[in-house]
């Protein structure tokens, strides 16, 4: 068993993969409690797709391709919001308008030089065991940022989630923390584009939160137990993906999946027993 | 008499069409004010257009003489109608409570001894101590409504808005309410209440506002709960009973259905 654990770790690509994915798992789960309960959901698959078209035009300029991606995700954070406000264009639809233009200005792109495609396709569907030093350096620091702005702000953006108009009504700045959560979305996203890819960013972002939601009373116990199920999710996918032979991404978010269906099998079969006291959905009344 | 609220010329246009033109009130300190008026007759966008979270056309609103800014607008405290907020968010009594203290945090402040206690204070004044703990979407309607009270007391709100506080709240629940109202009127907090219970108003409020889209009539309930007043107001869906010596209003549905 222990040889089975330690023998990957053996390999630097192995352990700089691991660190990362786990450092990304956590950072999405702190955030995807928010991207779950504020139904960002679709707005964050958005911005990942949307840093394609960065990614490909850094890529082909010979720029760095994350703050390509940063950039793009961020401009497109912008135009929805921009679009939606004082357009006729209601806010899915600018989305889907704004992610399908810049992720199909990507295709183009990457199309259009042939031979650097299979490079790019890590973008895509996420290459973690490619990762090197210095991309997990970047990936630290961005996951730092991102944690320590939670941290600093998680008051105000806790109220301003839960119940914007009295957040701004009693002097909290909501717009602007509204405008920081999608910052950090963004940087949170493009820091997870390499261990999981842009398709599947959303499912790290959303499936740990969406199955601590399952049992969690207060919102600080849900962020801890989503950025442990995505650790979690993460180890156990990377391990998998090492002995099966499969594509980690994917491997990692089929676990948190299976993690989620898990837990969702075991509420319903605590209910029935009656021994579930927990939890968001109504039919539990203690008094 | 020091005013708590003046609103001058306030005007809300949304989509071109005015929801409410040219408002106007003066509220002294302790006052306790009921809004009534139809469906869509303005009264939410009142309650916001006082606490400026909808852009004004035009206006002017002062708390205690001063304009809102972010100190301000502490002082004023707001519980929105129940439509407005996600009951099934993971936070319990205690955490929509500490959220009252947000405002007046500093960012890398952790809840002073102060802020606690403020907490609890506004928790046991509505009576609701005992179960802090319980997450908010298991509570009954009108203990919510506590709940969101007793955050607008933790922030030490002078002025109160709420906009209706009894919809869809058991009877008993409602009294309950009404009764806590006038404990903090009693203590000087100046009260705005919008609901569609006229003979509530009526018997329990100083004042009484008529509203749709603009003030029709706003003095004491006997002034303005007379016939042609309540007829202006809400025009064709409200029948007016005499029964005894009293007035009684009751709502119909419009015959077309819809807010205007
Ligand atoms: N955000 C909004 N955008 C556009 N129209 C609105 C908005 N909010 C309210 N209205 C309109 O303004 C009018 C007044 O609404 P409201 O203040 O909610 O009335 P009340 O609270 O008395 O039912 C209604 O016609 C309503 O449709
Ligand atoms: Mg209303």
């Amino acid at each position: 068993m222990v040889e089975h654990l330690l023998e990957p770790l053996g390999y630097g690509f192995m352990q700089r993969g691991l660190l990362a994915s786990v450092l990304v798992a956590m950072v999405c789960g702190a955030l995807g409690s928010f991207v779950v309960l504020k139904r960002l959901a679709f707005i964050g698959d958005a911005l990942a797709h949307a840093s394609f078209g960065g990614v490909a035009l850094a890529f082909v300029l010979g720029l760095n391709v994350y703050a390509g991606a940063f950039v793009f995700a961020l401009a497109t954070a912008l135009g929805i919001g921009a679009l939606s406000q004082h357009g006729k264009v209601r806010s899915d639809t600018a989305i889907g308008v704004l992610f399908s233009g810049t992720f199909a200005l990507g295709i183009v792109i990457i199309s259009s030089v042939e031979n650097y495609t299979t490079d790019l396709f890590g973008y895509l569907f996420g290459d973690v065991l490619s990762i090197t030093a210095r991309d997990l350096l970047a990936i630290s620091l961005a996951g730092t940022a991102v944690i320590v702005l939670l941290g600093l702000f998680y008051r105000q953006l806790l109220f301003v989630a839960f119940d914007p108009a009295v957040a701004a009504a009693s002097g909290v700045p909501a717009r602007a923390l509204e405008y920081l959560l999608l910052g950090l979305l963004g940087v949170t996203i493009v820091a997870a584009l390499q261990a999981v890819g842009i398709v599947l960013v959303v499912a790290l972002l959303v499936t740990p939160s969406a199955t601590a939601y399952l049992f969690c009373r207060r919102f600080h116990h849900m962020i801890l137990a989503s950025m442990g199920i995505g650790c979690l999710s993460a180890l156990v996918g990377i391990y998998l993906s090492y002995y099966l032979n499969v594509a980690s991404g994917a491997s990692i978010i089929l676990v948190s999946t299976a993690l989620f269906f898990v837990v969702l099998g075991g509420r319903a079969l605590l209910r029935r027993t009656g021994g579930w006291r927990s939890g968001p959905f109504r039919g539990y009344h203690s008094a | 008499m020091e005013k708590a609220l003046e609103v001058r010329d306030l005007t809300v246009v949304y989509g071109g069409r005015a929801a409410l033109e040219g408002a106007e009130l003066e509220l002294p300190r302790g006052a306790m004010l009921g809004v009534v008026g139809p469906n869509g007759g303005g009264k939410s966008t009142l309650l916001k257009a006082v606490l400026g979270i909808v852009p004004l056309a035009r206006g002017e609103v002062r708390v205690l003489g001063r304009r809102l800014d972010r100190r301000s607008r502490r002082l004023v405290g707001y519980v929105p109608q129940r439509e407005d907020v996600d009951w099934d968010f993971p936070v319990s009594a205690f955490d929509v409570v500490m959220m009252g203290r947000v405002p007046s945090m500093g960012l890398l402040r952790r809840p002073s001894e102060r802020d606690r206690r403020l907490v609890w204070e506004a928790l046991e004044a509505v009576g609701m101590a005992g179960l802090a703990g319980k997450r908010i979407g298991e509570f009954s309607g009108g203990q919510q409504q506590r709940i969101f009270l007793a955050r607008a007391l933790a922030q030490e709100a002078e002025v109160l808005l709420l906009d209706e506080p009894v919809s869809g709240v058991d009877a008993p629940s409602q009294h309950e309410i009404f009764d806590l109202l006038h404990r903090l009127q009693e203590r000087g907090k100046t009260i705005v209440v919008t609901t569609h219970d006229l003979s509530c108003v009526a018997e329990r409020f100083d004042l009484a506002l008529l509203l749709n889209r603009r003030v029709i009539a706003c003095g004491p309930p006997a002034e303005v709960f007379v016939p042609e007043l309540l007829n202006e107001t809400y025009q064709s869906h409200l029948m007016i009973l005499r029964v005894g010596g009293r007035t009684v209003a009751v709502e119909t549905d419009r015959p077309g259905g819809g807010g205007g």
